[in-house]
């Protein structure tokens, strides 16, 4: 009878009977776990700022496009780093492929349809990110940074080997893509582009979102927080890493098409190290494994380098710079771990004695 | 009736160093073992080994009769080995019933899921407060595992490796850190296995291994030195002899190295 | 002599000054990452460091080509001091993630600084005339300049061999790459270790810094550009080992000078591939502790 239920032979020692005070202390903790994941109004700012972005900088956006660009990307960096714990120096090598599958795609095939393109090049570069991460994931610290590192410049000089066809560092110019949805055409002011681009970034936020909110983001978490005990109760830890880390180059791949899509152009810099480098840098200003730091991240990095560097590119690169250098020492949790901290500080001052 | 696990002729070396040599054991269904023997008797390597930590570099690992020597430390866990580290190997980060949790989801594929809220199941929050009910974690259940006192966390260790039914269980020093005011607590827990379970404990007090042990397996420099019931392993000479003798060199080479 | 065998030869020779230049630059590098595990990826910025102070020793103060190289190395060197007792020591026990970070600002901070001060336009070095011209070996000339580099190189390689080998504090080095606990028990002041290889690493670095201006012009940009390939010559020669270090400098050297030679469209495709190649059946480089 016991056979199964190790803790069978404990019901002796604790009361075996539930009173009403255990079964309330039972929802409270159900309820607590569920909450977590709950949508919360706070959740609605990023998005209702970027629909009254719409309609308060009709002159911008074409800028703001690029800012959901990069948002998407430092999301797809968010799923493998901020949850997962993968520290990697190369996702600018999926960036690249999905702008290369899109890009190609129109200038070689004629293949102009740009919803469908999103879908191609989220697979072609879920497919690159299959592949290398089953080698590489095996691996971890400076291997795997170098390896990741040299995967993506590896990418680059194969575009470069084939200029013909990939154009090489000229890129590829004035690529012409379909009306999006064959009926909306792309407007001087970008606010077709804009609006696609923040459809498409909403789509897959809540992809993501479902995805680290779910028992598998659960056990990414657990391989951060410990991999000796993933192991050890019998977490395939190399499978769920390959997973995450083939569909976060799926999404780095669709930010890269909306990134060719929206510009009508891309060159072989989509793979260059500091584009890895920079997406790191937004994630971590904003803040990792949390999902609106993507947001907040790449959002300010990316106002803050058009307004600076505008002044002078020098300041802007000694700035972000000192940021890093500060944000390490001082706020390792980025600019919404500052957040939550104040929000901590005050709600404990609120409700001091108060537990949950 | 097949043993749970068995060991047979296992060795393993480091370079020239062997640190399991030819260890052979078996568990039984509901054993209750003890392993021990001098520091540096290789009690944690030879865990290793039969988790799948380590490979050995010759013998074998039968769990219930069936060969596991060659396969990963995670299937050897789904198929019901568990363990506990000697030094915590917990979700720091994560609330007590998470780390459950986790456990529970790994074994029954839950965490296989990408689209289900975490927690939105509720038999595996069920089941996990029954295990943190049964060690008397519930009050504790959504602190931060880091915020708890040691010994509540040494008890989350073994919570988490329960919460993995298994059949068998080797428990790496359960109450290694833990001030004796509190590690009754941790032996209580320990006493009161399911019976069913064939566990092996690696444990220095005498006093606890007397007390919880059916059978005792001495290891020293890496090799099974003598194995009986704890009445024979008492009044077993060789065996005090290694034990004083050792600690006597010990401390020989203790006081020399400081002096 | 066969067209062959003049370009056999001409690779194998711009391959191993090639090689030098990347074997000084990056065996400091290599030793500190073997001793702490601390993932620098400002020693680039610490290179150019020393190549923008060769330039202003030279052009504005009229100093000779190689004591400015001098003059560059120990400065350098002084001030890494400042940052690995300031800023490094901190993070030593901390994640890959923030040591990445630290270091990718600092060589931000390097570059940017460096772009102020001497814009963005690659400067070269006046050298002496000794350095200039060529040496004629009859079937083909080549640059006296890379004969200096492979010389240099390999005295370089002599000396420190020696003081990594025969010395006691290289000896000492040693056992803390190998062991860094075991190290600490038998008495070794392993931090203090740890600045003294800094140091020199990062005088070695500036030297390497101060070499390269001849070889490939020097830009705010090398700090990045360059680092990738000190760090593939790391990885991929192991951890904390010069012998690892010094055949990945020469392989990479050599196979990147014959990839131009031969096959220049390919650019750099060749090295990154070897790299990934060589990680992925030895994860810990040629000469690396698995």
């Amino acid at each position: 009878m016991a056979a199964n239920d190790p803790t069978g032979a404990q019901s002796a020692i604790v009361t075996p009977v539930r009173d009403a005070a255990a079964t309330a202390a039972r929802d409270r903790a159900a309820e607590y776990l569920v909450s977590r994941h709950r949508f919360r109004w706070a959740e609605a700012l990023p998005w209702l700022a970027c629909i009254a972005v719409f309609f308060l900088f009709p002159d911008r956006l074409t800028f703001g496009s690029q800012v959901l660009v990069m948002v998407l990307f430092a999301l797809s960096l968010d799923l493998i780093l901020g949850y997962a714990g993968i520290v990697t120096l190369g996702q600018a090598a999926f960036f690249g492929i999905g702008a290369y599958t899109v890009g190609l795609g129109a200038a070689r095939l004629g293949w102009t349809e740009p919803v469908s393109g999103l879908f191609a090049a989220f697979f072609v570069a879920a497919l690159a990110g299959f592949i290398s991460g089953w080698f590489l994931l095996r691996y971890r610290g400076l291997t795997l940074l170098m390896l990741t590192l040299a995967t993506a410049i590896m990418m680059q000089e194969a575009g470069n080997l084939g200029s013909e066809f990939s154009g090489g560092y000229d890129g590829l110019p004035g690529l012409v893509f379909d009306p999006l949805l064959g009926r909306f055409e792309y407007d001087l002011y970008g606010r077709t582009n804009y609006v696609y681009a923040l459809v498409v970034l909403a789509v897959v936020f809540y992809f993501v979102r479902r995805i680290v909110y779910s028992p598998f983001g659960q056990a990414l978490t657990g391989i951060r927080e410990n991999v000796r005990r993933m192991h050890a109760i019998g977490s395939p830890v190399h499978w769920r890493l390959v997973t995450v880390y083939t569909i976060a180059a799926g999404i780095a791949g669709v930010a890269g098409a909306l990134f060719t899509q929206t510009n009508a152009y891309v060159t072989l810099t989509v793979f260059d190290f500091e584009n890895s480098a920079k997406v790191m840098v937004m994630l971590i200003l904003g803040g990792t494994g949390r999902l609106y730091g993507a947001f907040l991240g790449a959002a300010v990095y990316m106002i803050m380098e058009d307004y600076f560097s505008k002044l002078s590119p020098t300041f802007w690169q000694f700035g972000i710079g000192l940021l890093l250098v500060l944000a390490v020492l001082f706020a390792r949790r980025g600019v919404l771990g500052l957040f939550e901290q104040f929000g901590a500080y005050f709600t404990k001052e609120k409700s001091k004695g108060a537990k949950p | 009736m097949t043993a749970a696990l068995q060991v047979q002729d296992l060795n393993r070396s480091f370079g020239a160093l062997n640190v399991t040599r030819d260890v052979t054991m078996t568990l039984e269904r509901g054993a209750r073992c003890a392993l021990i023997g001098p520091n540096g008797a290789g009690k944690t390597t030879l865990v290793n080994l039969i988790t799948g930590v380590l490979r050995p570099s010759s013998g074998t690992v039968l769990l219930n009769g069936e060969d596991i020597t060659a396969l990963s430390q995670a299937v050897r866990a789904r198929r019901g080995l568990a363990r506990t580290f000697q030094i915590n190997q917990l979700f720091r980060g994560l609330s007590v019933l998470e780390n459950i949790c986790m456990a529970i989801g790994e074994r029954d594929g839950e965490n296989n899921n990408m689209w289900r809220s975490a927690g939105a199941k509720r038999s595996v929050i069920d089941e996990a407060l029954d295990h943190l009910d049964s060690l008397r974690l519930v009050d504790d259940a959504l602190r931060l595992v880091r915020e708890l006192p040691y010994g509540r966390q040494r008890l989350v260790e073994i919570a988490i490796a329960l919460a993995q039914k298994p059949r068998v269980l080797l428990l790496d020093e359960p109450a290694a850190g833990v001030p004796s005011s509190e590690s009754h607590l941790i032996l209580d827990v320990v006493a009161n296995l399911d019976p069913d379970i064939a566990v092996l404990i690696i444990e220095h007090d005498m006093d606890v291994v007397f007390r919880f042990a059916r059978e005792i397996v001495v290891l020293v420099q890496g090799a099974v030195f003598t194995q009986g019931t704890p009445k024979e392993i008492m009044s077993n000479e060789d065996v005090r002899a290694v034990y004083l003798g050792q600690e006597g060199h010990d401390a020989v080479q203790r006081g020399g190295r400081h002096g | 002599m066969p067209q062959f065998a003049i370009i056999a030869v001409s690779i194998l020779f711009d391959g191993l000054a090639y090689a030098m230049f990347l074997f000084i630059t990056s065996v400091g590098l290599s030793v500190t990452m073997g001793l702490m595990g601390f993932v620098n990826l400002a020693h680039g910025a610490f290179a150019m460091a020393g190549g923008y102070i060769v330039v202003s020793l030279t052009r504005d103060l009229g100093i000779g080509f190689v004591p400015s190289l001098l003059i560059a190395a120990v400065l350098v060197g002084l001030i890494s001091v400042v940052f690995e007792r300031g800023l490094y020591r901190r993070l030593y026990k901390a994640t890959d993630l923030e040591q990445v970070l630290l270091t990718i600002g600092l060589a931000f901070m390097a570059i940017a600084t460096a772009t102020y001060f001497y814009g963005p336009i690659p400067k070269s070095v006046p050298l002496p005339l000794w350095l200039q011209g060529d040496i004629n070996l009859g079937f083909r000339s080549f640059p006296s300049y890379r004969a200096f580099l492979i010389v240099l190189g390999i005295a370089l390689i002599s000396v420190l061999w020696y003081a990594f080998e025969r010395t006691n504090i290289g000896a000492k080095i040693r056992a803390a790459v190998d062991n860094r606990r075991m190290a600490e028990s038998v008495g070794i002041n392993v931090d203090l270790l740890f600045t003294l290889t800094f140091a020199l690493g990062s005088a070695l670095a500036a030297l390497g810094g101060g070499l390269a201006i001849q070889l490939f012009g020097l830009s705010p940009s090398f700090a990045v550009l360059y680092l990738v390939l000190f760090l593939i010559v790391v990885a991929v020669g192991g951890l904390g080992s010069l012998k690892g270090t010094l055949l990945a400098a020469l392989v990479i050297g050599v196979i990147d000078t014959g990839g131009k030679y031969l096959y220049a469209e390919a650019g750099g495709f060749f090295i990154y591939a070897i790299t990934i190649v060589v990680l992925l059946i030895k994860p810990a480089g040629f000469y690396g502790r698995e």
